[in-house]
């Protein structure tokens, strides 16, 4: 158990208030936009594709050269001539650029960048840009991209089928030939963003130097800095020629500013031929149409359950619909929860086909609750659905399923490690809160009555601190080469002590918002024993200054096992050099010293003590006097490396994730009988993500994933007609305010410890949005039971109400 | 996102406002800009390319707010939330319609005029307007003319004003005794255009219906009116004030209404959706009306 490594500190677990904040709040943030790092950095503006398909047949930009305050524009012409493709995740011949170069394949793809004085002077002389496209047919829906006849993306993959694997693990055809009953349901989950305040923000400067050239750039990106290699290899250049900076303050991203980088490309192109440095910002419209959002998916669940109910098999198969590129980390929304593919259950037997479907529209990424989103709408509806036939209660049902709470650290069949969990004690928390078997009562009786009203629940193991090695799985086991296996969830920090003993913590996780200064301040003050004003972290982010490695960054919920467990390393070695040079003055041996209130004391004899600061001030400035052996190093840093996170196995098993939390939820509903309006009536949840660090943001993590689900749930959708053109403006894709988000919420949380961090905490950034989704669906599906109706895609309003039930009533 | 070139001048007197709009449209087109809450979008999508906006914001005779023998005279610069705030008791209907405009901060710019002079099938503010009989003051080089709701809307957002008039005020008539009104619409999110809405007008004399007038919008190319009088009286004189038996009888009335609604349809709100949300809020609407003039009689 981690409780003999959790610190005795008094500041964690404190609900502090964010130091973020009041530089927020009163304007004084400093975003991209704000800085101006480089005088004389020009502004471009993207000329895009208005069509899904097309070959470009020709590009005329002698116009738009000419027009006054234009300093260059480049084309496929320009792109070809110096990049490479990026480096994809997977042997695919789907070569992928910034800009389409020998077509165009999803509607806003770039197509030509002019650069000029300013944007209102860039956009002019964008319309005169001329593309000559040669219309090709679009195919949107992963259901006619796999067929034969289907128009192809990337002739030269000769399929729109970018990877296909199939996964077995123990006795799936038996269990399905001794099943009692087989329930199967197909199931759609929608793509949609998290569309962060902040859009993409990028400047670019490219230089011939002696070596070769240098690109320094600055971005909102905030990882994972798998992508700083990906985006050195489109360049032609090692990642030390790539000098990424970051600035402390970033608008949000979910996930989504993961997909900047081709920009970060594009814009060096574009500087290399303007001769100056090229900012570019991203506007809305742009930002809908060709940043990035998650994906949608087909799923097909079907399961072997015996006659108790109990859950003896699954047999799964993923359609991901990536869009027009496999755009890296893709296809990895298909494998960030291999580990738990089989959720809350103890299932030991499944079979899952997962296939990455490239289409007309545009490439996906990370989107918060990546991959769980998706899974546990289809896992969550199968459950409901295998209630539904065999006549038993829901809730009941999913008891009887869990991993029970003797198991931990419970073994998945597809190689998952579920560290710790007690989700039976969770699941009875969520239904005493809501009153959950009583309530179904009174529902039926008020439906009964004609009203619609009904109750839904959902359970999500909540995977934080990816282990990046599942991208490894799109890969069969045997073309992976010996030795290149790739795997880990490394986070790295360096922790500084000044002669003044104020110490500075460098963090390596490019916070998106979340809060991460603040946190590493109590975990960081507490293990020093010092008081929180005497901890500065600093989160921006230098490539060149600031350590880092692939796996850096801030995605996959990683802050909270990772970062905090190597800061725990890093300031417990700073202690060390601390304790010894105190001893020096206090003529005591370091091993009795302790760290608390800003003093260093000898254990027992509190009165013999020095302020930290000296020792701090004696390694700077009287080295001479450490013992010998000692180094006068007052910094240290350190790089967690968990053990537990390992490349995939030969037989395909990996531990996704370093951490699991668990997630509970029942969502109340009613829809108005006439005008099918949905209104959400009552949320109760319980949240387990270990050890809490601050209760005040994990319960801002807990409100914002729920409503990121909620847009999922009810309100968004990154539609496609047919025709393969997409909703552009928030007009149209409408995103949850806080008049929608106001539902009564009951809160609850369970708290194990994991074994694995250093502090026990897990990551709590994602789980409502995974479950949130499948849990509302239930609810309106209970709501309309009458009327025999399943819930099978998202999201849900009084439109698709009427349908449904215009369907059912012949 | 950025507006093509356009030059940009506000006046302060109304003269002027008409002489730029003159001299824009003989030197390619001159649009008015009030609150700037649609004509905005429309530049920075660059959808339109006006080469001389005239602000209206700035003339003080476009200004005023007040009663005018029995209606509520709103200056073309008045902005929807002064309205909310200083009128909304005085013309109950327009009112009602207010807050579900956008958001707070869109009222405070946005115009009542013009919401009108832009003509939005989906907008409360014309469907209020006809359902109350208001009339609009048109102005150009000509000089002025007034001219009732009925006849100002052509289509989707498309009005009789010619390319150098403007709105310079609109008249909405203060409620007359044993009038009563109800509003009513659905959209994805608070402050969403609406996907149907629907406004009403009753006026009952010794507890029978004399008037009744609904108005549907978000339907069709433009607001939508009809005259349920005799519908409405009947089932009164059968029900009084039974709202469940109200309701089974007007929805039948309303329902042909509903039948007549065609549209294309979208995403958010097919046309069978559609006829389903006029016939239950244009139903709501009529009978919330009728008990809003029995508690107004009472007071
Ligand atoms: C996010 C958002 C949500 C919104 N939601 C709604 C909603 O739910 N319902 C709704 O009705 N509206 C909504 N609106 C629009 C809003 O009500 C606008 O304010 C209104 O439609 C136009 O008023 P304006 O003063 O801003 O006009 P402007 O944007 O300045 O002008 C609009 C058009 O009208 C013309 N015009 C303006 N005033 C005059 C005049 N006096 N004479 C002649 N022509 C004139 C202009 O030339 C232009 O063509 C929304 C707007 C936004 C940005």
């Amino acid at each position: 158990m981690a409780s003999a490594e959790s610190s005795t500190g008094s500041y964690v677990g404190q609900p502090l208030a964010r130091i973020e904040d009041p530089a927020l709040v009163t304007g004084r943030g400093r975003f991209l936009d704000d800085l101006d790092p480089l005088p004389g950095t020009l502004v471009a503006a993207v000329v895009r594709s208005p069509h899904p398909h097309a070959r470009i047949r020709g590009v005329d930009l002698e116009r738009a050269r000419r027009h006054p305050g234009v300093a260059a524009v480049i084309g496929p012409e320009e792109v070809l001539e110096t990049l490479r493709p990026f480096p994809l995740s997977l042997k695919t011949p789907m070569p992928y650029y910034p800009t389409g170069t020998d077509k165009v394949r999803f509607v806003g793809e770039p197509v030509a960048v002019v650069v000029a004085t300013d944007r209102y002077t860039a956009e002019d002389a964008a319309e005169l840009v001329h593309i000559d496209y040669e219309l090709l047919p679009a195919v949107v829906e992963t259901a006619d991209a796999v067929r034969e006849d289907a128009p192809l993306l990337h002739d030269s993959a000769g399929s729109n089928i970018a990877s296909d694997r199939l996964f077995d693990f123990g006795e799936v055809d038996s269990a399905f030939e001794a099943a009692a009953h087989v329930v199967a349901g197909e199931y759609s989950f929608p793509r949609y963003s998290s569309t962060p305040m902040e859009c993409y923000s990028v400047i670019s400067e490219w230089r011939e130097e002696a070596g070769g050239p240098q690109v320094t750039a600055w971005s909102n990106f905030h990882g994972p800095f798998s992508m700083v290699p990906v985006l050195a290899g489109a360049l032609g250049i090692g990642a030390a020629q790539l000098r990424l900076i970051i600035p402390q303050d970033n608008g949000g991203s979910f996930g989504i500013k993961a997909g900047i980088y081709p920009y970060v490309a594009l814009m060096a192109v574009a500087s290399k031929y303007a001769g100056r440095p090229v900012r570019w910002t991203e506007d809305r419209i742009e930002h809908l149409l060709a940043s990035s959002a998650g994906s949608d998916r087909v799923m097909r669940f079907s399961a072997a359950v015996d006659a108790e109910g109990i859950v003896q098999a699954l047999d799964v198969d993923f359609r991901e619909n990536v869009g027009a590129y496999l755009r890296p980390p893709e296809p990895a929304t298909l494998y960030r929860c291999f580990g738990n593919i089989t959720g809350a259950y103890r299932i030991d037997n499944v079979r899952l086909r997962s296939r990455a479907v490239v289409t007309n529209k545009a490439p996906t990424g990370l989107n918060r609750g990546f991959g769980g989103q998706q899974l546990y709408f289809g896992l969550e509806r199968l459950m409901d659905r295998i209630a539904r036939t065999l006549g038993q209660n829901p809730a009941e049902l999913r008891r009887r399923n869990l991993v029970p709470t003797a198991a931990f650290p419970y073994a998945t069949p597809t190689g998952g490690i579920y560290d710790s969990g007690d989700y039976e004690q969770a699941v009875a928390k969520v239904l005493e809160s809501s009153r959950y078997q009583q309530l179904r009562k009174e529902q039926e009786e008020a439906r009964a009555r004609g009203e619609l009203v009904g109750t839904g629940i959902a359970l999500a193991v909540e995977p934080s601190a990816t282990n990046i090695g599942y991208v490894g799985l799109a890969t069969p086991a045997e073309e992976r080469p010996p030795g290149r296996d790739k795997s880990g969830s490394t986070e790295h920090v360096r922790v500084t002590v000044d002669p003044s003993g104020t110490v500075s913590v460098l963090l390596g996780t490019v916070p998106q918002g979340q809060g991460h200064a603040t946190v590493a301040r109590q975990v960081v003050a507490d293990r020093l024993g010092l008081p929180l004003e005497k901890v500065v972290p600093k989160v921006d982010m230098d490539t060149d200054s600031t350590p880092w490695t692939v796996t850096s960054g801030s995605y996959s919920s990683r802050f909270s096992p990772l970062l905090t467990s190597a800061l725990v390393e890093a300031a417990d070695r700073v202690a060390e050099t601390i304790k010894v040079a105190a001893g020096v003055l206090l003529e005591a041996p370091p091993q009795d010293l302790e760290l608390d209130g800003g003093l260093v004391r000898v254990a027992g004899a509190e009165e013999r003590s020095v302020a930290f600061r000296h020792a701090a001030g004696l390694v700077h400035w009287d080295p001479g006097a450490l013992p010998d052996g000692v180094d006068a190093q007052l910094y240290a840093e350190a790089a967690f490396t968990p053990p537990e996170s390992t490349a995939p196995s030969r037989t395909d098993q990996i531990n996704s994730s370093l951490c699991y939390g668990f997630v509970a939820e029942v969502v109340q509903v009613r829809i108005d009988p006439e005008t099918y309006e949905i209104s959400i009536q009552q949320v109760n949840a319980v949240h387990d993500a270990g050890t809490v660090l601050n209760p005040l943001l994990i319960e801002g993590q807990v409100h914002g994933a729920m409503v990121h689900g909620l847009g999922g749930a009810l309100y968004e959708e990154m539609s496609y007609t047919d025709s393969g053109q997409p909703t552009s403006t928030f007009m149209d894709y409408l995103v949850p305010t806080s008049a929608e988000a106001d539902f009564p919420l009951t809160g609850d949380r369970v708290v194990t410890p994991s074994p694995v961090t250093k502090l026990g905490a897990k990551g709590s950034g994602e789980g409502s949005s995974m479950s949130f989704p499948a849990a509302v669906a239930s609810a309106v599906e209970d709501a309309l039971s009458a009327h025999g109706i399943e819930i099978t895609a998202l999201p849900l309003h009084g439109n698709v109400i009427n349908d449904l039930l215009t369907r059912a009533t012949p | 996102m950025k507006p093509a070139p356009f030059s940009y001048v506000r006046p302060t007197r109304l003269d002027d406002v008409v002489g730029e709009l003159e001299e824009a449209e003989s030197a390619g087109s001159g649009k008015v800009i009030a609150g700037g809450q649609s004509l905005l979008p429309v530049l920075a999508m660059r959808l339109g390319r006006p080469r001389t906006l005239v602000d209206i914001t700035r003339v003080p005779e476009l200004a005023g707010l007040r009663e005018e023998g029995g209606s509520i005279r709103i200056g073309a610069a008045v902005r929807q939330r002064q309205v909310e705030r200083e009128a909304a008791q005085r013309i109950p209907l327009v009112g009602h319609a207010l807050p579900w405009i956008g958001h707070r901060e869109i009222r405070s710019r946005g115009t009542v005029c013009g919401s009108l002079a832009h003509a939005d099938p989906s907008a409360e503010l014309p469907a209020v307007a006809l359902c109350l009989g208001a009339v609009l003051t048109v102005t150009g080089s000509r000089g002025s003319r007034e001219v009732p709701a009925a006849d100002f809307f052509t289509g989707a957002m498309s009005t009789v004003l010619g390319g150098t008039e403007l709105v310079t005020a609109v008249r909405f008539p203060a409620p007359r005794a044993g009038e009563g009104f109800g509003f009513g619409e659905m959209a994805r999110r608070h402050g969403d255009f609406a996907l149907a809405g629907a406004a009403a007008r009753v006026r009952l004399d010794g507890g029978g219906v004399v008037e009744a007038q609904l108005v549907g919008f978000g339907v069709a190319d433009r607001a939508r009116s009809q005259d349920f009088t005799g519908p409405l009286a009947e089932a009164v004189s059968r029900h009084g004030q039974d709202e469940k038996a109200l309701t089974a009888v007007m929805t039948e009335a309303v329902s042909e209404m509903a039948e007549d609604v065609v549209t294309a349809g979208d995403a958010h709100a097919s046309q069978d959706y559609r006829r389903r949300l006029i016939r239950v809020l244009g139903t709501r609407a009529l009978v919330r009306a009728c008990a809003d003039s029995r508690r107004r009689a009472k007071r």
